[in-house]
């Protein structure tokens, strides 16, 4: 099995050996096989296309947690100019789970929050694998606040299994740290674009991800629990999963149908690991032209309508 | 029970020394949870469902709570109307619908809060209380819904929001629907701080998850009934994640206030009039504008 492949790719990752095992046999031989190559790369191209075409909400899950998948500060190298990071909440520490600090957009200063899962396995212990403690939240409403201050938008990126359930975390207040940040995100007097690039895990998510347009890539999803979590609790064993995040539909496209998000920024051909600089391209568009409207917007009716579009979410009769 | 997957992921802290049900025929008398003592019903009832022997405070249903709390004169039901739907057509061993009418029947409540107008020793206040045997009171579409309801006639009528709390948390038969409630319900507590209406939360056994982590922690007072259990994370996710034993009283109301979380620990039958008293002083300002 190869590892930079999921299960479900597998087959894809068979045609790509054949045709590197090609490429090699090319290199000491003279035997033409540049035919057989490329019928092979057409082979691989028409499978990938036609698995990605139908994936099940938890192979996008499984997508979306890609060991290679682009992180936030993937993204902020690629989209932004000038970055510069700022640390800490100012109380207990600094939560390397989530970066923040202010960069330029296409040439105007913006504010960044956004979970870092950390690329290493050392980095992933030190970035507690993108689970925030409830200093993490506090950082991140600092920056906010900080942000509304000097006029800047507040663009965040989402990509959490969940704030940390811990001891430390429960005893420094977890829910407060959480529900803190709905509250002042709410009527946060800036513009706040949110875009999910990969798992949105919950109340973990929803912390920075109160805003007037929330967007997800493609391959990425979002739900009040993991798919793991929410198996093990109703079907009483996590191995049911795949059936758990098809109930919740926690997929970008069955989301966006139930009109829970905005915009889908679309990802390349396999996932945004195949093409972080098209990817990424793909979503700066996206922010830009989003900002650009909602900056357009006088402060009250920015806030009218970001509450309006909070008190609109609900399904009952 | 309906909620048992609720009570698989709650209160195993302080469970082991929970004494052994005993056979007891149903009606009359009670258990005690706690100390084990058997309650003569009628004298329960009389003691708020407070443990004569123990001091222990049992659950309570919202419509109890809601009798223990408002005088009796004078009362609106809000926007009971409301009814949950399946909009996802959620199925696991049991199909959502299905959960939802057998909820209905048990308690005879639409979902799981119930919300009221009315006074406290001829105070106006807007109450609302959540139901947590539909359901392990989780909050869906419904209860967000109605929370912003009350809320609103708090702002309208210039008047305090009291809520109950008793909840798992956020319902994941609603999936991201659930989630998004969380934020519904801050941004209309967000509105009640600009205007100055204030909010008391009172926390009651247990509060956990997407209700822990959005209304229930924001009041402008937070309170909690003694030895409830209160977080973020259930006891068994937690000791599943850090592999350590969780310490003696971890998330009890004790160990909220000890930690900051919450300002005080109220006894049931002082409840009324330590809110009343605390509400006439937060709305002073209120009845100076008018």
């Amino acid at each position: 099995m190869n590892p930079n492949y999921l299960d479900f790719e597998q087959p894809i990752a068979e045609l790509e050996s054949k045709i590197d095992e090609l490429r090699l046999v090319v290199g000491d031989s003279e035997i033409n096989l540049t035919e057989e190559i490329d019928r092979l790369k057409g082979r691989s191209l028409s499978l990938t296309e036609s698995i990605f075409s139908d994936l099940s909400p938890w192979q996008v899950a499984q997508v979306a947690r890609h060991p290679q998948r682009p992180y936030t500060l993937d993204y902020i190298k690629r989209i932004f100019t000038d970055f510069e990071e700022l640390h800490g909440d100012r109380a207990i520490g600094d939560d390397k789970a989530i970066v923040g600090g202010i960069a330029n957009l296409d040439g105007k200063p913006v504010m960044i929050i956004g979970h870092e899962k950390g690329r290493t396995v050392k980095e992933k212990v030190a970035r507690n694998f993108g689970m925030p403690n409830p200093e993490g939240y506090r950082k991140a409403l600092r920056l906010m606040e900080t942000a509304e201050r000097f006029k800047l938008p507040v663009l965040t990126f989402i990509d959490t299994p969940g704030a940390y359930p811990g001891i430390e975390a429960e005893e420094r207040g977890q829910s407060e740290a959480i529900a803190k940040n709905l509250l002042v995100m709410s009527s946060l007097k800036t513009p706040i674009i949110s875009t999910v690039i990969g798992e949105g895990g919950s109340g973990g998510a929803l912390a920075i991800g109160v805003c007037d347009h929330l967007m997800m890539m493609q391959f990425s999803t979002y739900s009040v629990i993991s798919p793991e979590g929410c198996a093990s609790i109703l079907w009483k064993s996590a191995e049911y999963a795949s059936k758990a995040a098809e109930a919740m539909g926690l997929n970008a496209s069955r989301l966006y149908e139930l009109e829970l998000v905005d915009q889908i920024i679309p990802e390349p051909l396999g996932g945004g690991h195949r093409d972080l600089d098209q990817t990424a391209d793909s979503l700066k568009a996206g922010l830009i032209e989003n900002l650009d409207k909602l900056s357009a917007k006088p402060v009250d009716v920015l806030l009218e309508d970001r509450y309006q579009r909070l008190m609109s979410f609900g399904a009952l009769a | 029970m309906s909620n048992s997957w609720l009570e698989k992921i709650l209160p195993s802290v302080g469970r082991s020394s929970a004494p052994k049900k005993a056979n007891v025929p149903e009606g009359l008398w009670k258990q005690c949870p706690k100390c084990g003592a058997f309650l003569y019903r009628p004298e329960l009832e009389k003691n708020l469902e407070v443990c004569p022997k123990c001091d222990h405070h049992m659950r309570v249903g919202a419509r109890r709570r809601i009798d223990l709390f408002l005088d009796a004169e004078g009362r609106e039901e809000i926007a009971a109307d409301l009814k949950p739907i399946d909009k996802l057509g959620f199925k696991d061993s049991k199909k959502y619908k299905d959960r939802i009418v057998a909820a209905q029947k048990a308690t005879g409540e639409n979902d799981a809060l119930v919300a009221q107008s009315g006074t406290i020793n001829d105070f106006p206040v807007v109450v609302v209380a959540f139901e947590f045997a539909f359901l392990g009171g989780s909050m869906g579409s419904v209860v967000g819904e109605k929370f912003v309801r009350a809320a609103n006639i708090s702002l309208e009528r210039k008047i305090p929001l009291v809520c109950f709390s008793a909840s798992g948390g956020a319902r994941m038969q609603e999936a991201l629907f659930s989630l998004m409630q969380m934020a519904k319900t801050s941004a209309v507590l967000s509105r009640m701080r600009q205007q100055g209406i204030p909010f008391i939360s009172v926390l009651t056994d247990p509060v956990y998850g997407g209700v822990s982590a959005s209304l229930a922690m924001l009041g402008d007072v937070n309170v909690a009934e003694p030895n409830a259990l209160i977080g973020f994370a259930g006891p068994r996710v937690i000791e599943q994640t850090v592999r350590q034993k969780l310490p003696e009283g971890f998330q009890r109301s004790e160990f909220l206030l000890e930690h900051g979380a919450i300002d005080m620990i109220v006894h049931r039958e002082e409840m009324k009039d330590r809110l009343h008293s605390i509400l006439s002083k937060l709305s002073r300002h209120l009845s100076l504008a008018s």
